[in-house]
C-alpha cells in the first residue's frame, strides 16, 4: 500500500514527520491558550488527522492551491504558513493572518494558495472547482486540493462540484477526510454508505480510498492524483479513512464515541506510526526525532510570545475592508 | 410562575405543541439525542423518538423536507443551527414555503416553523454571528417572529407551530440562558402584538431580541439622567403590531430604533417607514437608528463591540437626539 520510503530522501521523512508534530503541537497548545483566555473563539483541533493535511499537501506544488474546513489549522500548516500569526489571528490582534477580523475559522494565506478555512459545511468544495477552473484558463499547471469531511458529501454542494469537475475536467482533488463523525453524528445515522469514494462512480472519476492516518500512503495517492489533474485527466475524490482524537470543537467531550473505539483509533495514531516505521529504518535515530520536536516547543513558544505581543485591533478598523481596495465601509 | 431559561422556555412550548398535536414533529442537524449545539431541544429525542429526525447536513433538504411534510398535514419544526446557513435552504424558504399560499391561489399552505439561532454568541465571526430577519421580512408569505424573553418564547413557538403559514423563529444565542418567570397557564399569545417593557414619557425606543435588554438597560441609564424612555418590543417583526407603536408615540414622541443587524436595509428601516407614514404628526423630530454598522461581523471582540449597538450606544444617542432638538429650537 504504501510509497516505499527508499524512494523518500531521508530529508523529506523528516520533514513530513516536522509537520505532523508541528500541526499536533500546534494544536495542543491551541487548546491551553484558549482554556487560559487568550483566545476568544471556537478552535476544532485537526489532532489525529495529521496525516491527510501533511500527505496531501506534499504531493503539492507551489503553484497550487488549496480550500479548507472549520477544522482547517492543519492543512494551514502543511501548507507551510507561519505559526506566528496564526496563533496571532487566534489571539485577535493586529499581527494575524486576518488582522483579527476571521479567527480559526475564515484563516487564510494566500501567498500559499490556502484560499482559506471555512465557517460553511461545504462551502469550500465549489470555490476549489472554480479555482480549478482558473488555473486551467490561466495556462498554469496548478491543481486546486478541496478538503472536507464526511459530513460534508451530504451537501448540495459537493454533489453540484463533482459533477461539473468532472464535467469540464478540471483540476481538483477532493479530500474528503473521513473521521467517521459529522459533528455528534456517526457515519451510520447520517449516510446510507461506508466508503464515501464510491460516490466518485455517479461522476465518473476515479474514486481513491487511502488511510489517512499513513502519511505515505495518503502522499501516495494523492501524488497519483495530483499527476492526473496536472496531464488534463480530470478530477479525483480521495477518501482518506482517519479519526479525531478529540471532540468536534474544543469543549465537546465527545461521549458520542465509545471508549473502546477511541481506544483502538489512539493505537493508529498516525504520528507514532510514522515514528515507528521511521525508527525502523536504521538511517534516522530517535536522537534526531527529539530534535525535531524540541525545535517545535521552541517555534511554539516564540509563536504564542508573538501573538501575545501583538496590538489589539482599534475598534474603528471592523469598518475597513468591507469593500476591496478601499479602506471604507458601506457609504451611508 | 416558574422561573426558566429562554432555552428552556422555547424547549417546553415544543413538548406541550408536540403533546397536542401528533402532526408536530422536529427536524434538524444533531437535534437529536445531542439535544443541539445549544441543547434547546435536549430530552425531546427521549420523549419522542419518532418525532424528532436527525438530518445529515443538508439545509436544503431538511427545511424542503419539513415544506413538503407541510403540504400534506404535516407541523413541522425545522431548526437552522445558526440562521447564516438558512443560505443554502433558500429556495425552500423563499422560492418554495413562501410562495405556496399565494401561487395556488390558497389552495395549498406550508405551515412550518423554521428556528433561526440568530446573531453573535461572542466572537463568533463572519459566518456564525448574523442577523438576517430582514431577507424575511422582505418576502412576502413568511411571517417573522422575534421574541426577546422566556415567557414571550415558549408562548410565541406555541402560536408560531399553530400558525397556518410559514414562521420563522428567530432565537438569539445570547439570550439562550436569560432566565425570566413564565407562567404555568400561558395566555395564547397572537402574533402581531407588541409590549411596552417599560413605560416613559420622552423616547420610545423600539428594539427586540439581545438588543432589546441592552436598551432596557439604556433606559435605566437615561432614567438617572432624567429623561424617561419607553421601550416597546414588537415581538413579531411580519406582523407588525402599528397601533402598539402609535400608541407609544403618542406618549413619547420620540423614536429610536435598535437592533443588531446591520443598519441599512435592517427592518429598523420599516420601523422608521411605518412611523413616518403613519406617525409623522406625532414625531418631534428626527428619529435615529442605533442598529450594527454595516459590516460583517468580525471576530476581534473590540472590533465585534464596536460593530453591534449596545447600551453605552443607545444611551449616548438618545442624549445626542435630546441636544440636537434643544439646538434646533434655540
Ligand atoms: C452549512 C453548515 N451546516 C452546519 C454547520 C455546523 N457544523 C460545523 S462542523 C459540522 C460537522 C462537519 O462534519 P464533517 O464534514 O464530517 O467534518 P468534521 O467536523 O468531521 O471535520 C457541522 C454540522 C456548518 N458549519 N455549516
Ligand atoms: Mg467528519
Amino acid at each position: 500500500m504504501t510509497q516505499p520510503k527508499e524512494k523518500l530522501d531521508k530529508g523529506k521523512l523528516l520533514e513530513l514527520y516536522r509537520k505532523m508534530v508541528l500541526i499536533r503541537r500546534f494544536e495542543e497548545k491551541a487548546s491551553e491558550l484558549r482554556q487560559a483566555g487568550f483566545i476568544p473563539g471556537f478552535l476544532h483541533p485537526y489532532i489525529g488527522q495529521e496525516a491527510v493535511a501533511v500527505g496531501t499537501c506534499a504531493a503539492l506544488e507551489a503553484s497550487d492551491v488549496i480550500t479548507s474546513t472549520h477544522r482547517g489549522h492543519g492543512h494551514m500548516l502543511a501548507r507551510g504558513a507561519d505559526p506566528k500569526r496564526m496563533y496571532a489571528e487566534l489571539y485577535a490582534r493586529q499581527d494575524g493572518y486576518n488582522r483579527a477580523k476571521g479567527g480559526s475559522l475564515h484563516m487564510i494565506d494566500t501567498e500559499l494558495g490556502f484560499l482559506g478555512a471555512n465557517g460553511i459545511v461545504g462551502g469550500g468544495i465549489p470555490l476549489a472547482t472554480g479555482a480549478a477552473l482558473q488555473l486551467r484558463r490561466k495556462g498554469s499547471k496548478g491543481v486546486a486540493v478541496s478538503f472536507f469531511g464526511d459530513g460534508a458529501t451530504n451537501q448540495g454542494s459537493f454533489h453540484e462540484s463533482l459533477n461539473l469537475a468532472s464535467l469540464w475536467k478540471l483540476p481538483v482533488i477532493f479530500v474528503c477526510e473521513n473521521n467517521l463523525y459529522g459533528e455528534f453524528t456517526p457515519q451510520d445515522k447520517h449516510q446510507p454508505i461506508r466508503d464515501i469514494a464510491r460516490r466518485a462512480d455517479s461522476y465518473a472519476m476515479p474514486g481513491e480510498i487511502a488511510d489517512g492516518n499513513n502519511v505515505l500512503d495518503m502522499l501516495r495517492v494523492t501524488t497519483e492524483a495530483a499527476g492526473r489533474a496536472r496531464s488534463g485527466g480530470g478530477p479525483t475524490l480521495v477518501e482518506a479513512k482517519t479519526y479525531r482524537h478529540r471532540g468536534h470543537y474544543e469543549g465537546d467531550m465527545g461521549r458520542y464515541r465509545s471508549a473502546e473505539e477511541v481506544e483502538e483509533w489512539m493505537a493508529k495514531d498516525p504520528i507514532l506510526n510514522l515514528e515507528t516505521e521511521l525508527l525502523q529504518d536504521s538511517r534516522i535515530a530517535q536522537q534526531e526525532l527529539d530534535h525535531v520536536r524540541d525545535d517545535i516547543e521552541e517555534q511554539l513558544d516564540a509563536a504564542a510570545g508573538f501573538a501575545e505581543a501583538s496590538p489589539h485591533p482599534h475598534p474603528e478598523e471592523a469598518l475597513e475592508d468591507v469593500f476591496a481596495g478601499s479602506n471604507r465601509a458601506a457609504p451611508s | 410562575m416558574t422561573t426558566m431559561t429562554y432555552a428552556q422556555a422555547i424547549r417546553e412550548g415544543l413538548d406541550e405543541a408536540m403533546t397536542a398535536d401528533n402532526e408536530v414533529f422536529l427536524i434538524g442537524e444533531d437535534i437529536g439525542e445531542a439535544g443541539g449545539v445549544f441543547g434547546v431541544t435536549k430530552g425531546l429525542w427521549g420523549k419522542y423518538e419518532d418525532r424528532v429526525f436527525d438530518t445529515p447536513i443538508s439545509e436544503e433538504a431538511l427545511v424542503g423536507a419539513a415544506a413538503g411534510a407541510a403540504l400534506l398535514g404535516g407541523r413541522p419544526v425545522a431548526e437552522i443551527m445558526f440562521s447564516d446557513f438558512s443560505t443554502l435552504a433558500m429556495d425552500m424558504l423563499v422560492n418554495q414555503a413562501a410562495k405556496t399560499s399565494y401561487m395556488t391561489g390558497g389552495r395549498l399552505s406550508c405551515p412550518i416553523t423554521v428556528r433561526m439561532v440568530t446573531g453573535t454568541a461572542g466572537a463568533t465571526a463572519a459566518q456564525h454571528s448574523q442577523s438576517l430577519e430582514a431577507w424575511f421580512t422582505h418576502t412576502p408569505g413568511l411571517k417573522c417572529v422575534a421574541p426577546s424573553t422566556p415567557a414571550d418564547a415558549k408562548a410565541l413557538i406555541k402560536t408560531a407551530i399553530e400558525d397556518p403559514d410559514p414562521v420563522l423563529f428567530f432565537e438569539h444565542k445570547m439570550l439562550y440562558n436569560l432566565k425570566g418567570e413564565v407562567p404555568g397557564e400561558l395566555d395564547d399569545l397572537p402574533l402581531g402584538k407588541g409590549k411596552v417593557v417599560r413605560s416613559g414619557s420622552d423616547v420610545t425606543i423600539v428594539s427586540y431580541l439581545k438588543t432589546l435588554h441592552e436598551a432596557v438597560k439604556a433606559a435605566e441609564n437615561l432614567e438617572s439622567d432624567g429623561i424617561s424612555a419607553e421601550v416597546f418590543d414588537p415581538r413579531s417583526l411580519v406582523p407588525f403590531d402599528r397601533e402598539g407603536l402609535g400608541a407609544s408615540l403618542e406618549r413619547t414622541g420620540r423614536l429610536v430604533i435598535a437592533h443588531e443587524a446591520p443598519t441599512t436595509n435592517g427592518f429598523g428601516a420599516e420601523i422608521a417607514a411605518i412611523a413616518s407614514e403613519s406617525f409623522w404628526g406625532l414625531l418631534k423630530g428626527p428619529l435615529v437608528r442605533v442598529c450594527g454598522r454595516d459590516t460583517p461581523v468580525p471576530y476581534a471582540p473590540e472590533l465585534e463591540g464596536f460593530v453591534l449597538p449596545d447600551a453605552q450606544r443607545i444611551t449616548e444617542s438618545v442624549h445626542q437626539m435630546m441636544k440636537q432638538e434643544v439646538a434646533t429650537k434655540a
